[in-house]
């Protein structure tokens, strides 16, 4: 993964936005994937708590899963992805997180 | 389970399964705590990355100390909480942390493979497995409750 480093000329004034700059960070995805243990309730409850899902929207994901073996719960920079990854471990999930193709 | 009008969840446990509970969340504690590497605790620290193994070790290192902290502290609230029969919202979570965390183990060890359809005819259960399937369905009917308490 590289970062961009904005070109500063001298007499240039780099304003506080510029220099947290473009992300050129591709994006990851976290997935999550089925297993045989955690039960659709709790996976739904974790997906509204983690996210802040409806629970329309985290039922959805949730039959993904189930039904498909996997699927995308979040995406962003990587150090967010890392940090979802982590709370859906700390709960019991099976989750990864993988460069968005 | 049962969510109160002013938010407090009542615990209406009798004190023979509050001894159960806790024994169980020692010994897993324990578990974590003398053998982290135990192939029955694989399920509590799955890999992160699946296509970068050094980026995947780097995460163990980092997330694989608080991991296993966090679910050692999730393990001490529920302890704290039993002697008490009314619990907070994020008390609850950490039951199902720690309840979850003895599925899982429990889970691996009797090899579950496929989506379990609960206690029934349809399961084959080798003699010497019942006290871990007994373990495994009263985790699972207490985590039920409390999902349920929460999804209201």
């Amino acid at each position: 993964m590289t970062s961009s480093t904005p070109l500063i000329s001298p007499t240039e004034i780099q304003s506080p936005e510029d220099d947290l700059g473009l992300d050129t960070d591709q994006p990851w995805i976290v997935l999550v994937w089925n297993d045989p243990i955690n039960t659709m309730e709790y996976v739904t409850l974790v997906f509204q708590k983690l996210f802040g899902y409806s629970k329309e929207k985290a039922e959805k994901l949730m039959l993904d899963v189930h039904n498909l073996g996997r699927a995308v719960v979040s995406s962003g920079p990587r150090e967010k992805a890392e940090i979802d990854v982590f709370r859906l471990h700390e709960h019991g999930l099976w989750a990864t997180m993988q460069h968005d193709e | 389970m049962k969510r109160r009008p002013d938010g407090a969840y009542d615990l209406s446990l009798d004190p023979d399964r509050r001894e159960v509970v806790v024994d169980l969340l020692r010994q897993l504690g324990d578990l974590i705590e003398s053998q982290p590497d135990h192939p029955n605790l694989a399920r509590l620290r799955p890999p992160a990355y699946t296509d970068d193994p050094d980026a995947d070790a780097a995460y163990q290192l980092l997330a694989g100390e608080e991991l296993r902290t966090s679910r050692q502290e999730a393990i001490e609230a529920v302890i704290a909480s039993l002697g008490r029969d009314e619990l907070t919202e994020d008390e609850l979570w950490s039951w199902l942390q720690a309840l979850n965390g003895v599925r899982l183990v429990v889970g691996t060890r009797l090899g579950i493979t496929e989506d379990d359809q609960g206690p029934g005819p349809w399961r084959t259960t080798e003699p010497e497995d019942r006290p871990m399937w007994a373990v495994y369905d009263f985790t699972s009917l207490l985590q039920h409750d409390i999902v349920e308490a929460l999804s209201r």
